[in-house]
């Protein structure tokens, strides 16, 4: 069958988390799977990933060159498609980078390509039988994926949950002098680190968090009222900041900040994966949501099928009571 | 920006083109399975144009706007998909163009970027634009467009600055709220992420007036396509069913008035070290 590739991003010498999700991915393709680390970069760095990827991977693919010293997409597959056989199945994370690579590196290779992918149910000969969310996570759907001319698959960051294993010794090959000429359309500049805010939703115990169902911008104010009665600051979801309800610097998210609470109080949002991956530590989720079918119930500890710009004034209420009680 | 700068970027004369799509409003709808577990149920599903497409023909109308230049929303369909170029029209797009034929049924993501490809070449295109991500997609259409043209593409596009010279400065939304900043060649594929603007409300005067333009069609003769290429003969990524998935434990769904719901939760709330 096709060898699998899984290209490992990586930055100041550590592999991203994917690296093991990836490996697990490759396993349920094909249990046998021996998957390649594919690793692109340049200098001290690359040798340090390279090496520390050799406990997890049999063999490592080592792609050095000066250009790629940042990992700019359009530079990576160039070099990606004169390097791997373009009948393989190429695993790529489904990160800000892999969105940037993976579709481009499909055409290129004239491969199948399927993104997002959360599950997969295994090989059929040539047909490659995955799972996809659709609709913001209401529906999933089962796809089929042909993959006797290679394919290129993106996998969602946290779904493959990495399998222990005995550590590898695995080998280095060193694939550089196949890379070939680099040059780009696109140059990468600078990144700019994202401006504090106000306030700092990471350091809080608890969360008041405000999704698309606070609906207007006035109506903030019913969760500030909430968060001052219980001594926690508002947060919110992507849909609230696209809006310009609140500041970049109160998103929750795999795009916006990652935080910790003891209580995080989702509410009028419908969890997507990318929201739930800035919430880390294991807090006690409180859902209040209209829908009683939103998926964010699927991964509250407690729901409240409720509208939120009715309820949310009631629990402030009685939250103010409660504490005027125990003073 | 100032003056000066001004001046020159109104010789540029921008072509763009903004691909854009109609689909279900996740908004406005539930979404649920029909009976045979084939595909949603599709019967008094409110549509509307893929959101952060948006976002993409509000950029674009902005670049014009500023830089000079001419905007077409182009969206791979049927008849019915003509509401979403009206809409974008009338947000200030100056074409809509349908690309519609029975062949490209079923097309996968390859399949729409080699369709868009046929019809970019009939035409000059200094920008083309697409939304992040369709609600039903995989933020790929704009990827594959770009390789196919051999254009220089970015992902996750958050800001554009037109440059002297051909270029774009942009800035793409990265991990942590932070950008990563990039100069780009013209001609480029951007897909565009939602936030970078706010765009223009629209209302039914604004609709009205585009209601009697007309919209070009092409198909596949038009476009030069071959048809086994795209549609479902073309495509390697077939969705066959669609499912709900197996249910985790779950939220302990809080019952009862509202008053007891509350005096509940905040026993919780104490338990957990949150209301002191």
């Amino acid at each position: 069958m096709a060898r699998i590739f899984a290209y490992i991003a990586h930055k100041g010498g550590v592999a991203d988390d994917s690296a093991a999700e990836l490996a697990a991915a490759a396993k349920k393709i094909d249990a046998d799977a021996s998957p390649v680390a594919v690793v692109a970069g340049w200098g001290a760095d690359l040798d340090t990933v390279c090496e520390r990827l050799r406990s997890s991977y049999r063999e490592i693919w080592k792609v050095a060159h000066q250009a790629i010293a940042y990992p700019n997409a359009e530079l990576i597959r160039k070099a990606l498609v004169n390097v791997i056989p373009h009948d393989s199945i190429v695993l790529v994370s489904h990160s800000h980078f892999g969105i940037d690579l993976a579709p481009g590196l499909s055409i290129k290779m004239n491969s199948a390509f399927v993104s997002d992918v959360l599950a997969i149910e295994g090989l059929e000969g040539t047909s490659l039988k995955v799972v996809r969310q659709e609709f913001g996570g209401q529906v999933s759907a089962h796809v089929r994926c042909d993959t006797s001319s290679g394919a290129v698959i993106n996998i969602r960051p946290g779904a493959f949950k990495p399998v222990e294993s005995a550590p590898l010794a695995g080998s280095i090959v060193d694939k550089s002098a196949e890379v070939g000429t680099l040059t780009a359309g696109r140059r990468y500049l600078e990144t700019v680190v994202a401006e504090a805010g106000d306030v700092d939703i990471t350091k809080h115990a608890v969360l008041v968090s405000v999704g698309r169902g606070i609906q207007e911008k006035d109506n903030i104010a019913i969760a500030e009222e909430l968060a001052d009665a219980l001594g926690a600051a508002v947060s919110c979801s992507r849909p609230v900041v696209d809006a310009k309800w609140l500041p970049k610097s109160r998103q929750v998210g795999s795009s916006g900040q990652t935080v910790k609470p003891k209580i995080y109080m989702a509410c009028g949002m419908s969890g997507s994966f990318q929201h739930l991956a800035g919430l880390k530590g294991n807090p006690f989720i409180i859902a209040i949501n209209k829908n009683p079918k939103a998926p964010i119930f699927q991964v509250a500890d407690v729901g409240i099928v409720a509208d939120i710009l009715e309820f949310l004034p009631e629990l402030t209420t009685k939250v103010r009571e409660a504490k005027g009680a125990s003073v | 920006m100032d003056a000066a700068t001004q001046i020159k970027l109104e010789r540029m004369n921008v072509e763009i083109l903004v691909c854009v799509r109609r689909v279900p409003d996740t908004s406005e709808n539930e979404i649920q399975l029909n009976s045979a577990g084939n595909d949603i149920e599709r019967d008094d599903l409110v549509y509307s144009v893929n959101e952060p497409d948006n976002y993409a023909v509000e950029e674009a109308i902005q670049i014009a706007a500023n830089a000079g230049g001419n905007v077409t929303v182009v969206t791979v369909g049927n008849e019915d998909d003509e509401e979403v170029l009206r809409r974008e029209m009338a947000m200030g797009a100056n074409q809509g163009v349908l690309i519609s034929d029975d062949a490209f049924g079923g097309s996968d993501g390859r399949g729409i970027a080699t369709i868009l490809k046929a019809f970019v070449q009939k035409g000059h295109y200094d920008l083309i634009l697409t939304g992040i991500q369709a609600e039903d997609g995989g933020a790929q259409v704009g990827g594959m467009l770009a390789a196919l043209l051999d254009y220089p593409f970015a992902s996750l596009v958050n800001a554009i600055t037109v440059l002297d010279g051909g270029k774009l400065k942009i800035s793409r939304e990265i991990e942590g709220g932070n950008r990563e900043m990039n100069e780009i060649d013209l001609p480029c594929v951007l897909s565009i992420q939602t936030g970078i603007n706010e765009p223009r409300y629209v209302g039914m005067r604004g609709i009205r007036q585009v209601a009697s333009v007309e919209i070009p069609t092409f198909g596949t003769s038009d476009l030069g396509v071959d048809p086994a290429s795209v549609g479902t003969a073309g495509a390697k990524v077939k969705r066959t069913d669609y499912f709900i998935p197996a249910l985790g434990k779950g939220a302990e769904i809080l019952q009862g008035s509202q008053e007891e719901i509350i005096d509940k939760l905040i026993e919780l709330m104490k338990a957990k070290g949150g209301l002191n």
